[in-house]
């Protein structure tokens, strides 16, 4: 089976890189299975989280915003943080996710505040997600 | 004992507890500059590839329109300055400061004309005794901040210029040389002129999902963002490796005090015996 490289780099640090056959995102036009040879794309992502297909297995990562660079012998995933699901602090999730939930109930439908807790929410909820599934 | 030579003792025992404080003070800053270059050096990658991808996008489709990379007339400007929350650090906060204050004072004439966001307790300090506006301010980051830290900060320099509060913003960190300098640098962030000046030749064309305004959006005020993530970590650099060599020669000046002070105690205690045997000497004479 064909391979591409499949780096995933937050400003911190580069999270991933690998070889493998085949991811699926979630960009913010709908989800994409990305197998070698794809034509060059960029696409923003959504908060979601990333499948990835290494040979029999299958992996998945948090990652959370940014954008992907597809070109035919590499992918890069550039985020604002991309977590494996072994590096989730799920009680830090957990906690963010009430927070938010909190302030969700009791912030006006028409603030920032509530945009911001909104995607706390989804930050939180994405990260649970990815940690119940390993 | 003769007279002064407790004061000296004195003095030589507390210049060598100075003498400690300050060794253990430069090796700290020795271990975290190491921690803050590696930071930095990890962070290039991510911001190389937004600048690429950016850059292409620029080249690639002509006559994009974005807020911010559109250059204003200009009324009102926004000034970024990262700064440390603690002092014992030389020059560093002093020269950022001082050549902020100075380029503020010749470009404007009233308060309404500028807004500041400041990093670091040092700067903040500093402004507000001099009561300049303002607008935002972070302190107490850790001594590797991450992304998170300072996003809140750089998300609202950015918005703000998008909401068109100033027209232009200037970023003020000091640039990382090597442990012994740090330049104070001034760096023009918004509008975002050298992205599409560049015109990175030979790059990918790539498709755009959904449009390239569409991920332009996403992409512009990331690459701001990451600019500034940047510079804060090239000034976390900075800043250990100005705290390293001020500890360090002051270390060495310790050293040199006490040295010279040994050289006076042993001098008045010689010269205490020297009096006690001609004491002696003269006793034993009258006697026999």
């Amino acid at each position: 089976m064909s391979t591409f490289l499949l780096e995933i780099v937050t400003p911190e640090r580069k999270v991933y890189a690998q070889d493998v056959n085949m991811i699926v995102v979630r960009g913010i036009a709908g989800e994409l299975g990305i197998l070698p040879n794809h034509i060059p794309m960029v696409t923003p992502l959504k908060i979601s989280s990333v499948k990835i297909k290494q040979g029999g297995s299958e992996q998945i990562v948090a990652v959370n915003g940014g954008f992907v660079e597809i070109r035919k012998e590499k992918v890069v995933i550039l985020a604002e943080s991309a977590e494996l699901p072994g590096d989730i602090d799920v009680d830090r999730a957990q906690a963010a996710k009430q927070r938010a939930e909190q302030r969700l109930s009791a912030a006006k439908k028409d603030e920032i505040d509530f945009r911001r807790a909104e995607l706390a929410l989804q930050r939180a909820m994405n990260r649970l997600d990815v940690s119940d599934k390993r | 004992m003769a007279k002064g030579m407790r004061e000296v003792k004195g003095r030589i025992k507390s210049t060598q507890n100075t003498m400690q404080i300050t060794k253990a003070m430069e090796m700290v800053a020795a271990a975290k500059l190491r921690r803050a270059q590696e930071a930095a050096t990890a962070a290039r990658p991510y911001a190389d590839k937004i600048k690429e991808v950016v850059g292409s996008i620029a080249a690639g489709t002509k006559g994009v329109k974005h807020p911010l990379l559109q250059a204003r007339e200009i009324k009102k400007t926004g000034y970024l300055i990262i700064t440390s929350d603690r002092g014992l650090a030389g020059g560093y906060n002093a020269n950022i400061l001082r050549k902020v204050f100075v380029t503020i004072r010749e470009r404007h004439k009233s308060a309404d004309e500028y807004e500041l966001f400041v990093i670091g307790r040092k700067g903040l300090d500093y402004f507000r005794r001099r009561n300049m506006p303002i607008r935002q301010e972070v302190t107490g980051l850790s001594d590797s901040p991450s992304f998170a830290d300072i996003k809140s900060i750089a998300n609202q320099a950015v918005k703000g210029f998008e909401e068109g509060l100033y027209d232009e913003l200037y970023l003020y960190y000091n640039e990382f040389v090597n442990a012994l300098t740090q330049i104070p640098t001034e760096k023009k962030l918004l509008p975002l002129s050298d992205v599409t000046a560049g015109g990175t030749a030979g790059v990918t064309s790539y498709e755009y999902e959904p449009s390239a305004e569409e991920v332009l959006n996403v992409l512009l005020p990331k690459y701001a963002e990451t600019i500034i993530y940047s510079a804060m970590l090239e000034g976390k650099a900075s800043e250990f490796g100005a705290k390293m060599t001020a500890m360090g020669s002051a270390t060495k000046n310790a050293q040199k005090m006490i040295q010279s002070l040994t050289l006076s105690y042993n001098r008045a205690r010689q010269a205490a015996i020297t009096q006690e045997i001609s004491e002696i000497v003269a006793g034993a004479n009258a006697q026999g």
